[in-house]
């Protein structure tokens, strides 16, 4: 089974549009809530029932984060949706954007009639500017139809929603980060707490939520919290959209059930490219610790168990990697990666993420010392847990990962001042 | 710039109409959040990078202190803060397009445009720009020239592409 919540109507032509939306069931879901068929607590338990958990790459469950505002919080109150997706091997919002961008639009405005919000920004990253353009004409659309704006469909309720684009920062992607970012600043992340719920955008009470959670509101209203729950399996309840890239024949979006084996996954991608052995995985965008293919191959994908495996199932990038690889060069790539990304706020993720670099890079460029790779956990060590936001613990753990699986090739470099792979070892 | 200036003389009436629809979108007291949007508009309009002069009217447009402008100008990856080519060819270099062999296409065009990353051709038709991960990893390698991604690259592919630019 795939395909059946977010992208359930990618099948059909111009799935974007809203009269292909309407014919698959889309906004009904809005009407019974403006219709009163569910009171707006009513609703975050249905959410809480569903065992929705956010689909960003954090994984928080989506219900519980709604309750921490009250609809009768005095003031205005934001919705946010965060769709500054960057991290690396994730591709999936892109697609919802620009194939299915109704169901995030009715997602947004239900989250914001449960908090009675007085608007919603969805806050697309600046490059992607062919989603911008599909979301901006699906938004007007909803807007002639009446599922924005003024007294919506007759409820009373007013309520509008608007994109800011980005203009390249991975940081951005850290809730309180955009939320500066939106409020025109560089984008530094704030100090937690108080949370989003308490001060978010503007100062004010703001639910913020990944697109790919909020686009599977809708579904999980219409069709029940149980029929989602049960797509998946316990703990991770529904299905989720996999980006699989890397060496695979079909790299793409999967929407497959949490819990589906990593090894159907793999077949669906098309399997490894020209029949190369799978060396390694990242199960869940690049910060998530890298596991070794033969385990990988015995792992089902939700949260559980990926977590059990030692890794995360993050933002559901997964990048595959065949036995050609060299893993040095692969975190010679990501160690840069963060280095060039961090914002410079915290002294040990500013710094350190600088050290991971040109320590890596020096063993990839075959200068490494002996001393080097203790010199890597122990700065590992020394960034993760010690920054505001969870950049440099994504810094940590993929240097982490790869000393504890391919340590052999790290020291192999040292010692040799090549790559093992290269050596045809 | 004194409170009286004329904000209408800071940008032609087209430039204006666009910042104040982004204006339009935040609460008043909150036009600053305009600034991101602002900036990359003056940008489009002035060949594709920021002078000091036009962060600093920006900066006026806004009531922001220019500081605060400079701040965001020279956070985001986007903003030039130097001339760049009539084409920024922006390639990502990151995990999944290093997988599918990226380096390929980095050699290929600096090969055929003479210059390496943060460079400018003579002509100044073209510049180079290695950027971190697009978010179109299943089509890795991948670039963007302007607004538009392009997938799946080949060498071959590549100078199509480059053909076709104007």
């Amino acid at each position: 089974m795939a395909n059946e919540v977010c992208f359930r109507t990618l099948h059909r032509d111009r799935s974007w549009t809203l009269e292909v939306y309407e014919s698959e069931g889309g906004y009904e879901a809005l009407k019974k809530v403006l219709a009163g068929d569910w009171s707006p607590a009513e609703v975050v338990d249905l959410v809480k029932k569903s065992g929705l958990r956010g689909r960003g790459g954090a994984g928080f469950p989506t219900g519980i984060k709604w309750s921490f505002i009250s609809r009768d919080m005095p003031g205005d109150k934001y919705i946010v949706c965060n769709s500054d997706e960057g991290e690396p091997g994730t591709f999936k919002d892109r697609d919802i954007l620009r194939y299915n961008p109704h169901a995030l639009i009715e997602g947004m405005i239900i989250a914001g009639y449960v908090i009675n919000a007085v608007a919603g920004y969805n806050y697309i990253r600046g490059e992607f500017w062919e989603p911008y353009e599909r979301f901006e004409a699906a938004l007007e659309e909803a807007r002639q139809a009446g599922y924005l704006g003024k007294d919506i469909l007759g409820s009373g309720y007013d309520y509008d929603l608007h994109t800011h684009l980005g203009a390249g920062a991975y940081i951005c992607g850290e809730e309180t980060a955009l939320l500066e970012s939106i409020e025109g600043k560089k984008g530094q992340p704030r100090f937690k707490p108080p949370f989003p719920a308490q001060f978010g955008l503007f100062g004010r009470p703001t639910i913020i939520n990944n697109t790919e959670s909020l686009a599977s509101i809708p579904d999980i209203l219409r069709q029940g919290p149980d029929w989602f729950r049960e797509l998946g399996v316990e703990n991770s309840g529904g299905s989720k959209l996999f980006s699989v890239s890397g060496n695979v024949n079909r790299p793409g979006n999967f929407e497959v059930p949490l819990g589906t084996s990593f090894a159907e996954l793999l077949e669906m991608a098309g399997g490894v490219t020209e029949g190369r052995k799978l060396k390694a995985v990242i199960p869940g965008g690049s910060s998530a610790p890298v596991i070794p293919g033969e385990q990988m191959m015995d792992l089902n994908m939700d949260y559980d168990a990926i977590q059990n495996a030692g890794s995360m199932l993050g933002s559901g990038a997964v990048i595959v990697m065949d036995d050609s690889n060299c893993m040095v060069k692969v975190l010679d790539r990501m160690s840069y990666f963060y280095h060039e990304e961090s914002c410079g706020q915290c002294t040990p993720c500013r710094e350190g993420t600088g050290w991971l670099y040109r320590v890596v890079h020096r063993i990839e460029t075959g200068r490494g010392r002996q001393e080097d790779l203790d010199l890597l956990d122990d700065v590992a060590a020394r960034i993760a847990g010690r920054t505001i936001c969870a950049l440099g613990d994504a810094a940590a753990m993929p240097v982490q990962g790869m000393l504890k699986h391919y340590r052999d090739e790290f020291q192999y470099h040292i010692d040799h001042k090549k790559c093992m792979v290269g050596a045809g070892g | 710039m004194n409170a009286a200036t004329d904000k209408n003389s800071l940008f032609d009436a087209r430039i204006r109409a666009e910042i104040d629809h982004w204006i339009a979108k935040y609460p008043p007291e909150w036009k600053q959040g305009a600034c991101m949007a602002a900036l990359r508009i003056v940008q489009d309009a002035n060949g594709g990078w920021l002078s000091n002069e036009l962060m600093d009217d920006v900066a006026s447009y806004l009531d922001m202190p220019p500081i605060a402008v400079y701040e965001v100008a020279t956070f985001y990856s986007m903003y030039e803060l130097k001339p760049v080519g009539k084409h920024k060819v922006c390639v990502c270099t990151n995990v999944s397009c290093m997988l599918n062999g990226c380096d390929r296409i980095v050699e290929h065009l600096e090969g055929r445009l003479g210059i390496k990353f943060g460079e400018v051709t003579e002509d100044g038709r073209f510049s180079l720009k290695e950027v971190e991960c697009l978010g179109a990893c299943g089509g890795a390698p991948m670039l963007q020239i302007g607004n538009k991604y392009y997938e799946n690259l080949t060498p071959e592919l590549v100078d199509s592409i480059l053909d076709g630019l104007e």
